[in-house]
């Protein structure tokens, strides 16, 4: 028997009152974006409270298993055997079938649980599940009830058709993309924004990305590199702008300019506003950062201050609280940690003082970009305005 | 935008020579040389040429020349090979410091295996010392490989003194010599120098990328690596890249062709570039003097510039050049072999660049890097890190 159909779990969408209609249209919307991708061809549809995908040709059950599992607002992702109503008889043949299959006649216990949304079956719920468990006993000597903790709860859902499914794969959660605005993702080839990025998408955030290129002193492959771990979070968040930005004139002018212990937290309030730049023209309403309490001196709380006062839109930093170890977890898990360890970052390493400031003084800092004149400015202009975007998906 | 390509220790642009006879090989002469039919027999005989071809450069037979996919895997053989088919002898393998990754690796791995592996050092110029050599040959010494020119800094090694070292303290120990950066450039005579193996790379002398050759004397035992359909003598299974193979014969052939003029016309080329190099404040040049340096590699240091930085800056005025060796550039930053052997000072390890010129490299080239240097190089100095 193979699996046509998969019915798609959503929570928390279904809780937002009026706007929950708004929600599960964008939702199918993504999944219908998301199974473009996989071979074969797919029906996805909502009907009455329920989302379904149903594969209309041949097509292979782990790409498709594994599409699902990259989009947001899915919390569960349930194969599931879709008949028609042709009496009780069918579906009881159908569900020990379908037990057969999935556990041959293993020793295990189980529980039926019917809903009957068609008012007009014969049978109510109580009756189905005493019916149903009564025939898989029969089929299967092995398998035993169990009401409290059964190893498989076997789910039958009287519709118009009828659904019958035993297991719920966990989906990526968080809330569909496109519900939740769009951010403008502070994207290195490090191991955190790329994280960052993809937490904020889970949370139906769409994403562009900036990077922030400083040749001859980071190189191609560093920037291709980016263009990868964009590529991977693309594959949750959906297409991502990439704004590319050349930094170097602004950090020879920072070099020339300014104490070497506060080049990194000067380097970064440039990029914040370079980025919030970028944020307003292509319509973001946040910035979205991988910084990290504490992480390095740049991530110390006053320099996170200083840093965050150089521009003024929300910046959503999802990492701030996270220790390393947890933010690698993460990584592994979405797959890019294996790029961002590649080690074409750190030639830009003669722009990081060797005793960098922790505790920057506001005052200070701004006295010290005075310095810089009005070119900065001009720079900076320059490089929001010749950033190259290839649209990363 | 020009291109100045001052790579070619890491890889050469095919001369159209080589297209062409690689695209009869693609095009009418498909056959797999195992066949039995006429188009076997086409197929066969283009691998033939090519083997008769190089073994002319090197005044051998033949049938003394295995195909393999390049300087890897023939140094892979190479290595494997003799110590495996000579663990009754002995279990002794002499090399050096200054190797090729394909050769220290294939020690590495030999060692793992309960080999045992002696790694001579070398002299500031990067020179092994033919006693020192000698001296460590021990009755289960079963091979002794160093190769001919270093990769990084064009060190050319006493190859034939130590050949006949070798086979005057034991006749027993077999010679292997990895020639990837020194075929084409060097004269090779493998029976004069005593040499019994000998590595070769394709890509490196204007031929395709995954074509080499081992030279492997007459009479000498080796175990295969590959396992299959036994071609090549059973030494190297798997049919044979005929493309590659036709192109890596043409190569040899050509590049062959008036060596010693093309050498001399090289050598001046390099002493160009040498020349303006040391006239340029804070730049020394590394390896040894004229003749025993190979003719087309340059090692330079750059006090204060962090190689990859001045590598980009000149990439961005159209001229390749190479951190050390690419291979070692690759993936994880290790400090590089041979510069550690020569005893660079570690702050110079990371400010050093490799010029790989080819019989193709102009006397304007050179020019224009100079210029091109002589302007960038004050304003990466400008910006180091403090």
């Amino acid at each position: 028997m193979k699996i046509q159909s998969f019915l798609i779990k959503y929570a928390e969408i279904a809780v937002k009152g009026k706007n929950r209609y708004l929600f599960e249209d964008k939702l199918v919307q993504q999944i219908a974006r998301r199974m473009k991708k996989v071979d074969g061809k797919f029906d996805v549809r909502k009907t009455a409270g329920r989302i379904y995908v149903t594969a209309l040709t041949d097509y292979d059950y782990d790409e498709a298993l594994d599409a699902l599992q990259h989009v947001f607002g899915i919390v569960g992702i349930c194969p599931m055997l879709q008949i028609e109503d042709h009496g009780f008889e069918d579906l009881s043949a159908h569900v020990v079938d379908w037990m057969k299959e999935k556990y041959g006649n293993r020793p295990l216990t189980f529980k039926v649980a019917a809903r009957r949304a068609r008012k007009n079956y014969p049978l109510d719920s109580s009756e189905i599940n005493a019916k149903l468990g009564e025939a898989i006993l029969d089929a299967f000597p092995q398998m035993k009830v169990d009401v409290h903790h059964p190893d498989v709860l076997v789910n039958i859902e009287v519709r118009e058709d009828i659904n019958i499914y035993t297991e719920i794969i966990k989906g990526a959660g968080g809330m569909p993309l496109g519900t939740n605005g769009r951010g403008m993702l502070l994207l290195s080839g490090g191991i955190d924004s790329p994280v960052a990025g993809y937490m904020t998408a889970r949370r139906g955030v769409e994403l562009d990305a900036v990077y922030f290129h400083a040749p001859p002193y980071t190189s191609e492959r560093a920037r291709q590199k980016v263009v990868d771990l964009a590529k991977i979070v693309a594959r949750y968040s959906g297409p991502i702008r990439l704004h590319v930005v050349n930094f170097t004139e602004i950090q020879l002018a920072i070099y020339d300019k300014c104490p070497h212990d506060e080049l990194t937290i000067i380097m970064r309030r440039y990029m914040m506003r370079i980025a919030e730049a970028l944020a307003e023209q292509n319509d973001c309403q946040a910035l979205i950062t991988g910084e990290s309490i504490g992480q390095v001196a740049s991530q110390t709380m006053k320099s996170l201050t200083v840093t965050n006062e150089a521009c003024h839109m929300l910046v959503i930093r999802p990492l701030i609280a996270f220790d390393k170890q947890d933010i690698i977890d993460i990584s592994e898990k979405i797959g890019t940690y294996e790029t961002s360890i590649e080690p074409y970052e750190d030639c830009c390493t003669i722009f990081v003082a060797k005793h960098p400031v922790t505790k920057p003084n506001l005052h200070a800092i701004q006295r010290s970009e005075h310095n810089l004149g009005a070119v900065i400015g001009e720079m900076a202009e320059k490089a929001v305005s010749a950033a190259e975007t290839p649209e990363i998906d | 935008m020009k291109e100045i390509y001052l790579d070619n220790s890491a890889t050469t642009q095919p001369v159209p020579e080589v297209r062409e006879a690689m695209m009869r090989a693609l095009d009418a002469e498909y056959g797999n040389p195992s066949s039995l039919h006429r188009k076997g027999v086409e197929a066969e005989q283009l691998v033939r040429e090519a083997a008769e071809n190089i073994a002319q450069t090197l005044k051998v037979d033949p049938k003394e020349i295995v195909f393999t996919s390049g300087g890897t895997e023939s140094n892979n053989l190479a290595l494997t090979g003799t110590m495996l088919a000579g663990h009754r002898t002995g279990r002794n393998l002499i090399t050096t410091q200054i190797e090729h990754a394909s050769i220290s690796a294939t020690a590495q791995f030999l060692e793992q295996q309960g080999y045992e592996i002696t790694r001579l050092g070398t002299d500031q110029q990067g020179r092994v010392d033919p006693e020192e050599l000698v001296r460590a040959i021990r009755p289960d010494t079963v091979l002794v490989s160093v190769m001919m020119v270093n990769n990084e800094i064009g060190t050319i090694e006493p190859v034939e003194q130590i050949g006949a070292l070798i086979k005057e303290k034991n006749p027993n120990t077999l010679f292997h010599v990895d020639a990837v950066q020194a075929y084409g450039k060097l004269i090779i005579r493998p029976r004069r120098m005593k040499i019994d193996l000998l590595s070769v790379s394709g890509h490196k002398i204007h031929g395709p990328k995954g074509s080499g050759f081992l030279y492997v004397r007459r009479g000498v035992k080796i175990q295969p690596v590959l396992w299959g359909g036994g071609q090549q003598g059973g030494l190297r299974s798997g049919t044979e890249n005929v493309p590659g193979i036709t192109g890596l014969g043409t190569a040899a052939k050509l590049i062959s062709q008036n060596l010693d003029e093309k050498v001399d016309r090289l050598y001046e080329v390099r002493e160009q570039l040498v020349r303006g190099l040391r006239s340029m404040e804070g730049v020394t040049v590394n390896g040894p003097e004229g003749r025993e340096c190979a003719p087309h590699i340059v090692s330079a240091s750059f006090a204060g510039i962090r190689s990859e930085v001045l590598l980009h800056s000149l990439e961005a005025e159209g001229i390749c050049v190479s951190s050390g060796s690419a291979c070692s550039s690759n993936g994880q930053r290790h400090p590089s072999a041979t510069l550690t052997a020569i005893h660079l000072a570690p702050a110079l390890r990371d400010s050093t660049i490799r010029f790989s010129l080819s019989f193709f490299t102009t006397a304007e080239e050179i020019d224009e890097t100079l210029q091109t240097l002589e302007k960038i190089v004050p304003e990466l100095r400008r910006y180091t890190r403090r």
